[in-house]
């Protein structure tokens, strides 16, 4: 694996490096990292799972879905009924987290399926050394 | 129905082993603990003796154990980078322990660790909690950064902080409800069809050639029980990087 730091990383990018000898390895680098980014799938795992058809892979990608969903909503749930028990607010506070979770479990869904835009700033920090 | 002969939630019945009662708690040794530590002993074993030999060539076994550690090692360090490598230790632990219960848990008459939810959702809350820990102590309150979506506008800044914060909460919820979850579905399935096999075959010749499609079904519901054990491990691994990768780079 090639080390992000190291000097030596570069020394494994195989028989190319010989053909850009004439490029520093700071630029190559950099290079390399810029096509990884912009070659990356928008998600971090889902791509890998997504992109290989087949029943048992569908039936997981459906489980993990409403895995999701259903997880934030039941996490709004909970905190609006702590709120309306500590707060004496019933039935307010279970609706509007019922609400939020139900946003949430969406947020969720499109997420894990890969949906939400990755804004800019943290493609570069992804893409980025790590520091 | 033959529901009381065959009855597929048996399997995940607690047994007490040795009772042990202190202050008023429960804390006896169950079934359920007996697998976890055959889960760990088996684990660490495997792990110990087929690295003993340290060859440079590597045996078959010595094989599978680097194999796994390179596996676990590269899924760490694309999603989390090499300052996520601190971390390999708890990762590969869990990833052991989950992958080593799911397919224990396959033997018949085995008990499945990891088709309860409280042992899932305490392997979740390990996580996540070493996430909020590890988060706070790096960043301090940058790590509420988290919540914050770049480019929001401040007038909908409450509501998608609102929601960023219940999607992380349920982050554990979903994380140990879908190993659970798989388990559970998977065994009662394989019982279910077992328990049809055993039921037809009682009816007669006509039975028994009708337990033959159930039969080929529990066949194939194994070799996908196989491959849910593995994959569930390998999920709930690289989810455990995906969230530590937000502890240490919590910008959105």
């Amino acid at each position: 694996m090639a080390d992000e730091n190291g000097p030596a990383g570069t020394g494994k990018t195989g028989p190319d490096s010989g053909h850009d000898a004439g490029i520093r390895d700071e630029d190559l680098e950099r290079r390399r990292r810029e096509l990884e980014a912009s070659l990356a799938p928008p998600d971090r795992l889902e791509g890998k799972g997504a992109t290989r058809a087949g029943p048992a892979v569908g039936y997981g990608q459906a489980f993990k879905l409403s895995s999701e969903f259903i997880a934030a909503i039941a996490v709004g749930v909970g905190i609006g009924w702590m709120v309306d028990r500590l707060a004496g607010t019933s039935p307010w506070g279970l609706i509007v987290f019922l609400l939020l979770g139900f946003g949430a479990g969406i947020l969720n869904v499109l997420r894990s399926a890969g949906l939400v835009a990755v804004s800019e700033r943290a493609k570069k920090l992804r893409s980025g050394p790590d520091k | 129905m033959a529901a009381d002969k065959v009855d597929p939630i048996h399997q995940f019945h607690i047994n007490t082993i040795v009772p042990i009662h202190v202050g008023g708690y429960d804390l006896s040794f169950t079934n359920s603990a007996l697998f976890m530590v055959v889960v760990v002993l088996l684990a660490s074993g495997f792990l110990v003796f087929s690295t003993a030999g340290r060859a440079l060539v590597p045996t078959r076994l010595q094989s599978i154990s680097e194999m796994t550690y390179e596996f676990v090692a590269s899924m760490l360090r694309d999603a989390a980078g090499n300052q996520g490598m601190r971390f390999f230790p708890f990762v590969f632990t869990i990833f052991m322990f989950v992958m080593v219960a799911n397919l224990l848990g396959l033997f018949p008459y085995f008990f499945t660790v990891t088709s309860h939810i409280i042992v899932t959702f305490a392997l979740s809350m390990l996580v996540i909690l070493t996430v909020v820990f590890y988060g706070l102590a790096k960043h301090g309150l940058g790590f509420f950064k988290l919540f914050v979506p770049s480019g929001v506008p401040l007038i909908l800044m409450p509501l998608v902080i609102a929601i960023e914060v219940i999607s992380f909460l349920s982050r554990p919820v979903s994380l140990s409800v879908r190993l659970f979850a798989n388990m559970l579905a998977g065994h009662i399935t394989l019982k279910v069809f077992a328990g049809f096999v055993v039921s037809l075959g009682a009816l007669g010749a006509v039975g028994i050639a009708g337990a033959i499609l159930p039969l080929a079904m529990a066949v194939a519901i194994t070799a996908l029980e196989l491959l849910v054990a593995a994959l569930q491990a390998y999920v709930f691994a690289i989810l455990t990087c995906m969230y530590l990768n937000d502890a240490l780079h919590p910008s959105h």
